[in-house]
């Protein structure tokens, strides 16, 4: 269509890591499919490492995109390099977004964290200092 | 036109020209020109085309008299003359507009411009099919009421709206009905006198016509006062040396229209019935977005539950089909289509709205095509859909 760039058509039409992890060590859901995006991404833990990353999700090219591109940057990374990972990380890795995009439907990092801190929760690890789900500051999604 | 392996189902969107259109406009790049406005011949020539198109124009919609047909840039154009000027000029009789809620956002901008200066704009509410409620606009009418302006048929939806009865009533106490018709003109009859408009809104792109022209119909007599002010022509309605090409395109169109739109709305309709149909049947949790029946020819919108559109437009594109979506992140507002919304459809599943409008160059063999790939896209999509229920594709 032109808008995406061919990294993103790549990850929509072929999205990596598709799917559920039944016995998941920790799940993150966020978004709204009220604003059109909803992704929940799956963590399998091993050691201090991601040792699986697989993702459900409900919305646009970019949703679907930067949901699959995530899987893929942050499996077999440990916990705190995961951590790290930045919506503009992300975006970057997929040659950039549309700027109405950059927003609304660029959650994959906000939801490998909270899939993370979800696995931190479950085994009473605390979360190191200053870690924030993005898209919680500030309103990504206004419907009338 | 499109290549042998693309199927256009975007014509709401874009339509493309018309060989015939193009081909009649041509001479008035390469051979004539002129100013209208001027005596010798040169300008003669220019005026002559220029009348003989508003002539056409004049018919497909059967005013009274050609010179009911102002020419503007097209359909946005238009309605800001029309809702402007027709308010501002009517102003010392009251300050209510009344407007369905499904309008197309060239008539809601132009509203929230007029609620800004002065006037109360009230929203009809419409049933689930998108027909207007003509008993609350009854309710909303008073003393004050300078406009009424309600759509012949919905862009999205196709839900062609009781314009006779609308009319009748706005008529009683005084006020002055616009209509935008250019999702339906060309593709349905429309008769101003019949359906008693006052002043209607037409593009010439919407019928095979160039783009960059569009009409305003103005029954005589209707008190209106000009947006575009300079040197007069257009009767003074609408300033600015004319665009005879355009014109003479657009009235080649409405002529075509008028000749040919019986039998294309009944081919149409066939194809358009065949997708929804097959749709319905190789699809669960698919709906029909807007009226049945009463349902312009070439407008096809359906709604899939727990997939979102604009993923599923991406996704016919690559199989070579190009749609539209009503989701949010279709619009540059990112807002689901306010038209769903009003129908009662929750947020959720007005995204997953597929609109398909059918026109000129596609064939019974893109309704067969089209059903053999849908049904897989949905299901790919709803695989990955964390809200689909367990079974559901």
């Amino acid at each position: 269509m032109g808008m995406y760039t061919e990294k993103v058509m790549d990850h929509f039409r072929h999205p990596r890591n598709v799917g559920e992890i039944k016995d998941a060590d920790g799940i993150g859901k966020v978004g709204n499919p009220v604003c059109g995006d909803l992704m929940w991404i799956y963590i399998k833990v091993k050691g201090d490492r991601l040792e699986d990353v697989k993702f459900k999700t409900f919305g646009c090219g970019a949703a679907i995109a930067t949901s699959s591109m995530i899987t893929e940057m942050a499996k077999g990374k440990t916990i705190d390099e995961a951590l790290k990972i930045s919506r503009q990380d992300v975006a970057d890795a997929l040659g950039g977004l549309p700027a109405i995009k950059m927003h609304c439907s660029n959650l994959a990092s906000d939801g490998l964290k909270s899939a993370i801190l979800d696995y931190m929760k479950r085994n009473g690890i605390k979360p190191p200092e200053g870690i924030k789900i993005e898209s919680e500051h500030e309103d990504v999604c206004e419907t009338g | 036109m499109a290549q042998p392996n693309q199927i256009y189902m975007d014509y709401s969107s874009y339509c493309p020209i018309e060989p015939r259109v193009l081909k009649e406009m041509l001479p008035y790049y390469e051979r004539y020109f002129g100013n209208p406005s001027s005596p010798h011949s040169f300008g003669v020539q220019m005026k002559a085309g220029l009348e003989a198109a508003r002539e056409k124009v004049a018919s497909l919609i059967n005013a009274e008299k050609p010179s009911e047909v102002i020419f503007t840039s097209g359909s946005t154009e238009s309605i800001n003359a029309a809702l402007r000027g027709a308010a501002f000029r009517n102003k010392e009789k009251g300050n209510r507009i009344i407007a369905s809620s499904i309008e197309h956002i060239s008539v809601r901008n132009t509203l929230k411009y007029l609620a800004k200066n002065g006037f109360e704009v009230v929203y009809l509410p419409v049933d689930e099919y998108g027909v207007v409620s003509v008993e609350s606009l009854k309710g909303a009418m008073n003393e004050r009421t300078v406009l009424v302006t309600v759509m012949y048929a919905n862009n999205e939806v196709g839900t062609v709206e009781p314009i006779k009865e609308i009319a009748d009533i706005a008529h009683e106490k005084n006020a002055i009905l616009h209509t935008d018709a250019t999702a339906a003109i060309g593709k349905m009859p429309i008769d101003v006198n019949r359906d008693g408009i006052d002043m209607m809104s037409i593009s010439s792109g919407d019928m095979y016509g160039p783009y960059g022209i569009g009409a305003l119909y103005l029954r005589r007599g209707t008190r209106f006062e000009p947006l575009i002010l300079g040197g007069g022509q257009e009767a003074g309605f609408r300033s600015g040396t004319e665009n005879v090409a355009g014109a003479v395109g657009m009235g080649k169109a409405a002529e075509i229209a008028k000749a040919e739109m019986a039998q294309e709305a009944e081919r149409l309709s066939k194809i358009r019935d065949r997708i929804i149909k097959g749709t319905k049947e190789a699809i669960t949790y698919s709906f029909l977005n807007g009226h049945p029946t009463l349902r312009l020819p070439n407008n096809i919108n359906m709604r899939f539950s727990f997939i979102e559109g604009e993923s599923l437009v991406l996704s016919l594109d690559m199989e070579g089909i190009a749609a539209s979506s009503g989701s949010a992140c279709s619009s540059k507002t990112l807002e689901p289509s306010h038209v769903l919304l009003a129908m009662g459809i929750p947020h959720e599943e007005a995204q997953g709205s597929l609109l398909l409008s059918l026109g000129r160059w596609n064939t019974p063999q893109d309704a067969q095509k089209l059903l053999e790939v849908l049904p897989n896209i949905v299901r790919g999509l709803r695989e990955m859909s964390p809200i689909a229920p367990p079974g559901v594709r």
